[in-house]
């Protein structure tokens, strides 16, 4: 695209990228105590790209950094499913759940105030499911600017 | 005719779906108490016991069925594949003058 918006837009643009991407991954990685997961913030970090398409009209062609983050989120998902087919029980069997490690806490039953290092494979597959709607859907907005940008519009 | 036949199907299936959302709640429950509700007290009791998860929505995307959470992200593939494809190659176009 050969326009930019102003410089005002262009400043906020700038301030309001950081919190809403830190707001996106905060929604990821509370996935497993809080309302969100990683379809609402792989979304939320979404729109942050949407902003900056709009705010500065031009970009880097990014295809393949955004394509082979997706393909990568979504093959380490379905490992984690398939290593709880192997370890454990069945596929996307909690095999992590309260063993000690990563994500393996134990939660204390009934209300508590929620602990991080909890949830064994449930927060894994967030990050994982996060990383793959983020650049899904960044790479659809680019692919959308970019053949926006390719079409003369009548003025 | 055709739209008296329309109207009378619309109505049949509406109504059907309201004489269902009346038969499902239970004998002396009004709506907000389902008759069947093992499932819901199962993943309440249980989810924190089997995932140490606090989120029960989330040990149900996650967890519990989790298949069609991976169904979802599957979509999401196919739907970028999909753009991928049909903006792969954009000739730029003029339009008004000589084509």
């Amino acid at each position: 695209m050969n326009w930019e918006m102003s410089k005002i837009v262009r400043t906020v643009t700038d301030i309001m990228v950081v919190p809403i991407i830190v707001y996106g991954i905060y929604l990821i990685v509370h996935g497993h105590l809080t309302p969100g997961g990683g379809f609402q913030g792989g979304a939320v970090i979404a729109s942050s790209t949407a902003l900056l398409i709009i705010a500065y009209g031009s970009f880097r062609d990014h295809k393949a950094d955004l394509s082979s983050i997706e393909s990568i989120g979504l093959t380490l998902f379905i490992i984690l499913a398939l290593l709880g087919l192997f370890l454990g029980a069945t596929m996307f069997h909690n095999y992590s759940a309260g063993t000690g490690g990563l994500f393996g806490g134990t939660v204390p039953q009934g209300i508590n105030p929620g602990y991080i290092n909890t949830g064994g494979t449930v927060p894994l597959m967030n990050i994982m499911v996060g990383l793959e709607v983020a650049a899904a859907l960044s790479l659809i907005l680019l692919m959308m600017g970019k053949a926006s940008d390719s079409v003369e519009v009548e003025a | 005719m055709r739209k008296l036949v329309a109207f009378l199907a619309i109505m049949i299936i509406f109504a059907f779906l309201v004489i269902t959302a009346v038969e499902l709640r239970g004998d002396d429950g009004g709506f907000g108490e389902p008759v069947n509700t093992e499932m819901d007290e199962y993943f309440l009791e249980n989810s924190q016991s089997h995932n140490q998860v606090n989120n029960i929505v989330t040990a149900i995307l996650f967890d519990y069925r989790g298949l069609d959470t991976l169904g979802e992200a599957t979509v999401l593939f196919a739907a970028v594949s999909g753009v991928l494809t049909v903006l792969r190659k954009m000739k730029p176009v003029k339009r008004g003058g000589k084509r």
